[in-house]
């Protein structure tokens, strides 16, 4: 009913004649209307401005630093075995502390902190009150829509390489680098296998856009941002509980987050790319489900705030 | 009782909008007629439902049943060619806190994809100089007062040059300095040929910058016109000053006036509503004078746009609902 704003202008020429009469020489109809990307520039920038961005950007980051200095004082003593997955190797090689970290911060940091941007995402605007200033530029609301969840899908990629990039720095200055023999058993070079932990935060961060997904369309539901951030929140972490839960196993393969450990496929030789297939179509159909949802929810909303 | 001019000539132009809230209806069969050109004041108190008109007008919220036409064109289906013509305050300002004032604009421009990049930092500086924002510019908006605020949510709708400004209270939290500023702008903009559609709940402000009017209570069009127009409809008053007061009165009475009693009444004053549009004043003073009345005093006033105000929406709190 209400209409976007997204897609090629299509208002040149298309005024009937009547209104000609009131054009002035600076009349926008007379323009082309730009791309449109200044606004996706703009909101990168005001996203990556907030200071709560940064804070959970630390504290992810804070993650595999603290593994590392744990480990590493453990390992002066002797430490114990056990832990989680990859623990073990930080010791031999220092880039297993960026794959350490993720596997901790996935399952609770890494969607808490999705669910902060992407339940904000409209919510946070409404909330504010600009978003009746946005629309009326008029910004277009699928434009709106689609920069918003883009916006979003850069800090799920943000989120995965702040782990990835510190847990290997501080891993390569704990414990040093070489080359690391995979769970094939096989050995690869340290180039090679900075090329897989990249592969790994490609991994993950698809993993986070799904959720972002969820979150974009539960943020067009309220206007309190901190509602749609913890209700996606939740979600996130009940699916999970969901997930464990072997009574419910028909249903686990339907579920967002069936594959977020599954990363380590990429981490054979030659790599296993099933994982990142079955993932990529699974986040795929949530994100063009969520996606839809928002829009079409969105699309029709009264923006009263 | 409707403005002037044909439907080409409308800024803005309404049919039978209506919005409800639940079972609600905060505007009720709105029939507007903004005459391209005009500085149109919508009146209302609190809660007649303006601001939802507003939203309803800029594609914000959809009616519940009629329509909404700008500048000739069907709304919210042409919104993406209509709106970066219009310029608007919606229900006060609104921005980042965390972000400043010059910040808050670029951010808005960027929305607006009509808005040249080039000319940004440059429209951007005119807009804040117009509103008296300049030493402020790179101030957080979480340090301005609501004054300032106000101005910028203004600045915002002179980003671009615009045929149409929707301002919804526009002067609401400025001080006296700040509402004379704001007059005088709305005056310059007109000046330059801009459609200028003005809520607001106080008739001084639109009776001192107005050239249309239309009255809302409770979600309906209660009056609309220019201001001569609706000051014309107001009751014209009588005043008469004689030694002679009933026997005025009943000269009055007799033309079917209805003069105030005499207990209300000064001393050799007779007042009267002229509710009768066809009686000239020249009759009423030759039937005094033919019955023997000594008239020392004669006057009609024109109706105040007060009184007619007052008279359409209700006295003081009387809020609807
Ligand atoms: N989001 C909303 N939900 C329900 N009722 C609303 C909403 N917004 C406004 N209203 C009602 O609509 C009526 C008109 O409100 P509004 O347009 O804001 O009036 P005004 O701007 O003239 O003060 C009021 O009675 C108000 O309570
Ligand atoms: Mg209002």
């Amino acid at each position: 009913m209400l209409h976007s704003g997204a897609g090629p202008n299509t208002t040149a020429g298309s005024e009937p004649a009547g209104s000609a009469r009131l054009e002035q020489p600076s009349a926008p109809e007379n323009r082309r209307a730009s791309a449109g990307w200044a606004l996706f520039g703009s909101e990168l920038s005001v996203l990556f401005r907030r200071l709560r961005t940064w804070a959970m950007l630390l504290a992810l980051a804070a993650v595999p630093v603290l593994i590392a200095v744990v480990v590493r004082l453990a390992a002066d003593e002797g430490g114990p075995g056990g832990g989680p997955p990859f623990l073990n190797q930080i010791t031999q090689n220092g880039l297993f502390v960026a794959l350490t970290g993720l596997v901790v911060s996935i399952p609770l940091f890494l969607p808490l902190t999705i669910s902060v941007v992407a339940g904000d995402t409209i919510a946070g605007e409404a909330g504010h009150g600009t978003l009746r200033y946005l629309l009326t530029a008029p910004a277009g609301r699928l434009r709106l829509l689609a920069v918003k969840y883009g916006a979003a899908v850069v800090f799920c990629i943000a989120a995965a390489l702040t782990i990835v990039v510190t847990g290997a720095l501080i891993g390569t200055i704990l414990f040093g680098t070489g080359p690391v023999t995979l769970l094939s058993g096989d050995t690869i070079g340290v180039g090679d296998s900075l090329v897989r932990l990249l592969l790994v935060a490609v991994y993950v961060a698809l993993s986070l856009a799904g959720l972002a997904a969820i979150g974009l369309f539960i943020s067009t539901l309220t206007e309190v941002p901190v509602g749609a951030m913890a209700t996606t929140a939740v979600l996130a972490v009940v699916t999970q509980i969901v997930g464990a839960l072997p009574q419910l196993d028909w249903l686990h393969p339907w579920l967002f987050t069936y594959h977020w450990l599954d990363f380590a496929d990429l981490l054979r030789q030659p790599i296993s790319w099933d994982a990142f297939g079955a993932n990529a179509l699974l986040q795929g159909g949530y994100i063009a489900v969520f996606c839809a949802l928002a829009y079409s929810r969105f699309s029709t909303k009264d923006v009263l705030s | 009782m409707n403005g002037s001019g044909t439907s080409a000539a409308l800024a803005i132009e309404t049919s039978g909008l209506t919005k409800r809230f639940g079972r609600q209806t905060a505007v009720d069969s709105l029939n507007l007629a903004v005459p391209h050109g005009s500085v149109f004041g919508f009146l209302g108190p609190n809660g007649s439902g303006k601001t939802t008109t507003i939203r309803v007008m800029l594609g914000l919220a959809g009616a519940t049943s009629g329509s909404v036409r700008i500048f000739g064109q069907e709304m919210p289906a042409h919104l993406r060619s209509v709106l970066p013509r219009v310029g608007a305050l919606i229900e006060g300002p609104a921005f980042y806190p965390f972000l400043s004032g010059a910040a808050n604009l670029r951010r808005l421009d960027t929305a607006d994809r009509h808005a040249p990049a080039a000319t940004r930092r440059r429209r951007i500086a005119e807009a804040l100089e117009r509103v008296g924002l300049s030493h402020a510019a790179n101030k957080k908006v979480r340090a301005y007062s609501l004054g300032m605020k106000q101005r910028l949510g203004i600045a915002n709708a002179l980003l671009m040059p615009r045929q149409l400004l929707v301002l919804d209270e526009p002067t609401n939290g400025l001080d006296p300095q700040g509402t004379r500023e704001v007059r005088s702008l709305v005056r310059s903009l007109a000046g330059e040929g801009t459609t200028v559609f003005v809520s607001s709940h106080l008739l001084s402000e639109v009776e001192q910058i107005c050239s249309h009017a239309a009255v809302m209570r409770a979600g309906q069009l209660v009056a609309q016109g220019t201001l001569d127009e609706l000051r014309r409809v107001g009751l014209t008053h009588l005043n008469i000053q004689t030694p002679d007061a009933n026997a005025a009165r009943a000269v009055l009475r007799r033309l079917g006036l209805e003069p105030d009693g005499t207990a209300a009444a000064l001393d050799g004053q007779v007042s009267t509503p002229m509710n009768r549009p066809d009686l000239l004043p020249e009759n009423i003073a030759a039937a005094l004078v033919a019955d023997g009345v000594r008239i020392r005093g004669f006057v009609v006033e024109a109706g105040s746009l007060e009184d007619r105000y007052v008279e359409l929406t209700g006295e003081g709190f009387d809020v609807v609902q």
